[in-house]
């Protein structure tokens, strides 16, 4: 392939070879407004793909792979069949390992699903029959009776406060009645309310109550037929429900809990408002015992499942610190198999939680639960030390695991997909996104029980798959919207328009809004006041687009609920009017004013009054403000030509992009080269000929030499990166000589390697080795040993190297297997901290412990032994039951060696601004909702350089990249918001303070000449800022502000404010 | 205008939009109630806030000014509210200094998710502030003197030195400074509390100063502070041309603010 290929100009992507058409279709910045757009357009394109995709399931999973898909040019339907998205995660309080709180880090996903105008939220729906063939199904659907209308619905809730029937709270698991009228919570997206069928008695109540005049109760499921290109699966699970294990006597004893609704005892918008409370008698729990593998790693026959559901040790821990964080007195004791803390720092989580917050740690299974019947406190009884001991607690919590979700296999029947032996989604290692059915894909924990971080990675990467399918058919079912031209208003004196919200009784009912729109009259500069029963109503609306004609008016101010939901909405009302959107402003007089003065009339219209009064003093000062467009380089850089770096590359090829793979080595392949046999992810053991390493190797590589998108560079690194997303320009070091290429974005796949051992004799004694090395052997026909001692944690979860590498685990598993299968009668002996089988893995675990695999535990304080005595190996380790030493005489000693990060991290992450994690491996822009994003804009990351991982989580990661990629690279320029920073160049006088608190590097200091002085200033990168503000507020000579929250507009309301006595 | 009750104390929030502006939306979706003394500011980021604003709203009469922004970590700009509490803490110790009950200033975490946590707290900071009785500097008979001292603090706290520092904390005691070196807490605040005392004290003597001038032992009487102290800080304002020796009373030179030209 020339180099020519891949220079931007000559770029083969379908959009550029459509050029004309893309551009027309591909929308510039517009404004969100839900369903009220003047004119809606869509551009049609001849192809037989359909672009739009189906996503099942609107929980966290379904959301990002909703986002990225739609961000990228494609139409989405996000089908739930709860009334409202959200999922699992909006139920949690906290997220481990960072104790964010669960709402505030999703609530802005869940807004921008809900508002984005390419994504149809279905919800209170599901599938009815699936036809047709990748690239084109059609979908039924049926959309069961809601009985609100969802446009008419404006959420406020006052149906609620009036319904006299009580219902099951499902989302705080049953444990606070709500409403037979309801939302799932607060935050619900769509904020519509639905009626529970099955409590509702047809009183009628809520028809009289709602002003808007939403309840239909005699609305029917309607069947609807999508056209889709392809189908997202990401249903979920279910929680294991504990009430079959009769020996914890769940669903007798009251103060016997699931881990669920302990997480709802923790959240501030749970039962208790955040303050665990025993459910028998209201008392505060001193001491709460948390039983862990409840449903997970057990016998089928005892009512559980065999599998380990990879989450419930995190949880345990979070919901047990946090416990003791909210509730004074309280201690927390964690029963357990093995921690299974294999995440991305994890383990520090793990020793945070025994040494700081001093909660307690058993390893053993509890094996029932008695309750006192007098005071309702429960026994334990369970062994430690070689004695069965019974202990008193105030309150258990069940540590359950994941189930396949409801109704998988009608599902599955519909989509023709199949399951695997635990009725999860069946995929393989080498594709963790594909279902057997083609066109089909699937995330989060359908494919297997997963956490958040590894579930947001495989959503983008589902969306990358299912978009490349398709991706032919970009922006052909998206819709742009237009505005009128808008009306210079430059140089004319401010004239307002205010509009208050009745929002049916919920603002009128306690402000006396009619006197607040006399009041707004004699504000300066308002020359329109009027009040509306709903101000966000379709027809409200259109009437003040004709109230900004007919008054003239060039601002525009709605005082009704929080601009956190409804502020996009009126912009877009205001730029229907012809007016700059930016000469908005909004008071909230409802959520922050009459629903919590309720009972204070006079003072909540004086406060209503107010914050009329400073909307109105920022209103006068406001500007317009326009979105920028930067140039955008449509290619890629790609670095590392591993597992992760391979499969970016062709998954960017696939979407159209071409780009530039740089590996260091001589040939591509990265540690996928040293892999010969894996442990098949569909239960088809080690020698699944689909599933072969070496076959996959060749025929990537293959793959990527082929494909004319990609150059590959070879004994190649990077030297020198200019410039920021959109626009990079990198030098490249290869093979001795240097070349510049121009890109958008970058991928970062750059590895990592198997850690070489300084311990138990490794270099020193041939017949030590490390995992890699065995199964080199044993693949190679040179394994002959009568006894091995396998080793795990070295150089992982140990003094020098803290993190756990996650793989070694099942690694040690899977050659114990391979040795049992070539070798039957070979001894063989894992010397373990804890076995981290997790998942479906824990299968081949116990298969080696069936086949006769020793596993014997050591701890840290005493580590085994391993010595060279007259030529034989002997290895020593402590024996816990008998409290004497082990001694083993192996022939070979193999050692799990840990994954470490790659030496090049350090010099990388300088070059692109990019951090590092304090073991150096890369850190991402959130550990929890971005795994696969920097903080820096434009640059992602997959594979070992973000942490030790397995091949499936590799491809995921990699193909995640690709998908947040793409939601820049399908666009023709890069649009920036306009509410950023912006350098008053006559203030500025280079200090440069502004720099260091930027949590975006966003600014650099440049120097300048003015007449023949040399001056300094700072420079904005409009592309990286995100307008927090933090530079203005450190700035002491008033040299840079955030467009919209310019100190004299902030100062203007601060007076205000402030101007009554 | 409107009227505003007796003993009705004006509270002003700053509140940032991605988790205490959600909290407080939270509370009203909940129906947690509290007192209607809070007039709420939206920002981006607690990081938005500019002590300027704060010490604004006390110099224009507000009883108390609260301060909403994500917990730790929780940041949706990743750290902006961590400069916000280093930005607070200034503040809150330059108000100490100038006798304002720095109490009437108050920064809390509050999540999305804590809607009765944020009513609660307003309950409890509007009681506060109602047993702290009205600003001295508001009412028929304001304590100019006090009045006096918010403008020096406002003074400092649009300086360039307290900015700077305030800007490189998280630098120099978390991550390590151009030596690679960390200061603890301890030092620092240390550092920062006398480089705040030191702003302090000059933006007083320029307001002192300002067209009359005044002896060291006079500015010492004013502003409690040994004499020497004062000195060199008149030594520190002449150097930077911020203030001029005006005349000599005797033995007692006296010095006069330059402030338009030096500032």
């Amino acid at each position: 392939m020339t180099e020519d290929a891949v220079s931007p100009e000559t770029t083969l992507s379908p959009e550029a070879a459509n050029g004309a058409i893309s551009a027309a279709s591909t929308p510039s910045k517009e404004l969100q407004t839900d369903t009220t757009a003047v004119t809606t357009t869509t551009t049609s394109k001849s192809t037989d793909k359909i672009g739009s995709v189906l996503v099942v399931g609107g929980g966290i999973s379904g959301m990002q792979s909703s986002l990225d898909l739609a961000d990228s040019g494609f139409k989405v339907y996000l089908l739930d069949t709860l009334p409202s998205i959200g999922g699992v995660m909006s139920q949690l309080d906290k997220t481990f390992p960072t104790n964010d709180c669960s709402m505030c880090i999703m609530a802005p996903k869940l807004v921008a699903t809900g508002r984005h105008h390419n994504i149809q939220v279905i919800s209170n729906a599901e599938i009815e029959k699936v036809e047709g063939d990748p690239g084109n199904f059609k979908v039924t659907v049926n959309k069961r009776a809601r009985r609100v209308n969802e446009e008419k619905c404006t959420g406020c809730g006052v149906c609620a406060q009036k319904c006299p029937m009580e219902a099951i709270d499902e989302y705080n698991m049953g444990m606070v009645p709500r409403a037979s009228i309801f939302i799932r919570y607060a935050q619900a997206v769509p904020l519509v309310f639905a009626i529970d069928p099955n409590k509702c008695i047809g009183c009628g109540i809520c028809a009289e109550e709602c002003k808007a005049e939403a309840v239909e109760y005699d609305q029917e499921d309607t069947l609807t037929d999508l056209q889709v290109g392809s189908i997202i699966l990401s249903p979920g699970f279910k929680p294991f429900d504990p009430t079959v294990k009769e020996e914890y006597g769940y669903g007798v004893y009251k103060n016997v809990l699931t881990s669920m609704e302990f997480e709802r005892f923790l959240s501030a918008t749970g039962p208790y408002a955040g303050t665990v409370l025993r459910p028998s008698d209201g008392e505060v729990p001193q001491k709460v015992a948390f039983i862990q593998c409840v449903g997970s790693r057990e016998d089928p026959d005892k009512g559980g499942s065999p599998y380990c559901s990879s989450v419930c040790c995190m949880y345990a821990m979070k919901e047990a610190v946090i416990a003791q964080e909210h509730t004074e007195g309280l201690k927390s004791h964690i029963f357990f198999m093995d921690i299974r803390a294999h995440g991305k720092e994890f383990d520090d989580y793990y020793e945070r939680a025994e040494k700081e917050h001093e909660i307690k740690f058993t390893r053993a299974r509890a094996s029932d639960v008695q309750e006192d019947p007098k005071t309702k406190n429960l026994f334990l009884t369970y062994p430690e030390g070689g004695e069965i001991k019974r202990e008193e607690f105030d309150m258990v919590v069940l540590g359950i695991g994941f189930l396949p979700p409801e109704n998988v296999e009608k599902l599955a029947e519909q989509l023709g997909i199949e399951l695997n032996h635990y009725k999860f989604c069946n995929t393989s290692s080498f594709s963790p996104l594909e279902t057997t059915k083609p066109g089909v894909f699937v995330s989060g924990a359908f494919s297997g029980p997963k956490d958040i971080p590894d579930t947001v990675a495989q959503a983008s990467g589902a969306a990358a798959k299912a978009s490349s399918l398709i991706s032919d058919a970009r922006w052909t079912q998206t819709t742009t919207k237009e505005y009128p031209p808008e009306r210079d208003v430059s140089g004319e004196e401010p004239r307002i328009g205010v509009f208050i919200c009745h929002c049916g009784i919920n603002i009128g009912g306690v402000v006396d809004v009619p006197g607040v729109v006399e009041y707004a009259k004699t504000l300066p500069n308002v020359v329109h006041s009027e009040h509306n029963l709903y101000t966000c109503s379709e027809d409200t609306q259109g009437h003040i687009t004709e109230m900004i004609t007919e008054h003239n008016l060039n601002r525009t101010i709605v005082a009704s609920c929080t601009p956190r939901t409804h502020e996009p909405l009126f912009r877009g009302t205001t730029a229907e009017g012809g007016i700059n959107p930016y000469l908005f402003e909004m008071a909230n007089i409802r959520d922050q004013c009459s629903w919590v003065h309720m009972h204070e009339p006079e003072s909540a219209t004086q406060k209503a009054k107010d914050l009329v009064r400073m909307a109105v003093a920022k209103s006068r000062l406001l500007e317009p403000l326009y979105t920028m467009e930067l140039p955008l380089n449509k290619n890629a850089l790609v670095l590392g030509g591993g597992l992760s770096g391979m499969t970016a590359a062709l998954e960017l090829a696939k979407q159209g992009y071409n780009n530039f793979l740089v590996e260091k080595e001589a040939e591509l392949g990265g540690n996928l080269r040293h892999i010969h046999y894996i442990l098949s992810q569909s239960g088809n053991g080690t020698n699944s000929k689909a599933e072969d390493p070496k076959t996959k190797l060749n025929e990537l590589i293959e793959a990527v030499n082929n494909n004319d998108k990609i150059k590959v560079y070879t004994n190649s690194t990077l030297k020198d990166v200019e410039g920021f997303v959109g626009n990079f320009k990198s030098t490249l070091a290869t093979n001795g000589g240097e070349e510049t290429v121009e890109h958008g974005v970058v991928i970062i796949a750059t590895g990592g390697h198997e850690f070489k051992p300084e311990q138990y004799l490794y270099g020193q004694d041939p017949n030590v080795m490390t995992q890699r090395e065995l199964e080199t052997k044993l693949a190679g026909g040179e394994f002959n040993a009568n006894s091995v001692v396998m080793i795990q944690c070295v150089g992982s979860r140990d003094e020098n190297y803290k993190w756990c590498s996650r793989t070694c685990c099942s690694e040690a598993v899977k050659n114990a297997l391979k040795i049992k299968e070539l070798k039957p009668d070979t001894k063989i002996y894992v010397l373990y901290k804890d076995i981290r089988t997790f998942g479906f893995r824990e299968d081949y675990y116990r298969e080696a412990a069936e086949k006769g695999v020793q596993f014997i535990r050591y701890e840290d304080e005493r580590k085994p032994i391993v010595t060279n005595e007259g030529g034989k190996l002997k290895v020593s380790v402590p024996d816990f039951v008998l409290k004497g030493d082990i001694i083993l005489h192996p022939d070979q000693v193999v050692l799990s060696a840990g994954t470490h990060p790659n030496p090049d991290n350090e010099e990388i992450g300088k070059l692109l601004k990019i951090p590092l994690n304090k073991y150096n491996f890369f850190l991402e822009a959130h550990m929890k909702l971005r795994p696969v994003d920097f903080a820096t804009e434009g640059v992602f990351l997959a594979g070992l350089a973000h942490g030790p991982k397995f091949i499936d989580e590799s491809i995921s990661q990699a193909a995640g990249t690709v998908a947040r990629a793409t939601t820049i690279l399908a666009h023709d320029s890069l649009e920036v918001e306009p509410q950023i920073s912006n350098v008053v160049d006559e203030n500025c006088d280079g200090c440069a303070y502004c720099i260091d608190p930027c949590p975006y590097s966003a600014l650099t200091l440049i120097e300048y000449k003015r007449g023949s002085a040399i001056k300094k200033t700072v420079e904005v990168n409009e592309a990286a800022c995100k307008g927090c503000g933090v530079c203005q507020a450190t700035c002491p000579k008033k040299g840079i502000y955030i467009r919209g929250f310019k100190l004299d507009q902030i100062a203007a309301m601060v007076e205000a404010c402030l101007e009554v006595s | 205008m409107v009227e505003q009750a007796e003993n009705e104390p004006k509270i002003i929030g700053f509140l940032c939009n991605w988790c205490s502006y959600a909290g407080a939306d939270l509370a009203g979706v909940s129906r947690f109630q509290y007192p209607p003394n809070l007039r709420i500011i939206r920002l981006m980021c607690s990081g938005r806030v500019d002590p300027y604003f704060i010490i604004e709203a006390f110099i224009q009469g507000a009883d108390g000014v609260f301060i909403g922004g994500c917990h730790p970590g929780d940041c949706h700009y990743l750290t902006g509210n961590l400069y916000a509490e280093k930005k607070i803490k200034m503040a809150k110790k330059m108000l100490e200094i100038s006798g304002f009950k720095s109490e009437r200033l108050r920064l809390e975490w509050i999540a999305a998710s804590e809607g009765e946590l944020f009513a609660k707290t307003i309950r409890e900071f509007t009681n506060q502030i109602q047993e702290l009785g009205p600003s001295p500097i508001t009412g028929p008979n304001p304590d100019l003197k006090i009045l006096h001292k918010l403008k020096t603090v406002q003074n400092s706290v649009i300086g360039f030195r307290l900015r700077a520092l305030v800007s490189k904390e998280r630098k120099i005691v978390e991550e390590g400074n151009v030596y690679g070196e960390l200061k603890t807490q301890e030092e620092w605040d240390e550092m920062i509390n006398q480089a705040i005392s030191a702003e302090y004290a000059r933006n007083m003597i320029l307001l002192l100063t300002d067209g009359k001038p005044m002896s060291v032992k006079e500015l010492a009487s004013e502003l409690e502070e040994p004499t020497d102290k004062v000195l060199q800080h008149i030594v520190y304002l002449r150097k930077n041309n911020f203030v001029a020796m005006d005349s000599i009373d005797g033995t007692t030179p006296k010095y006069l603010s330059l402030a338009e030209e030096g500032q």
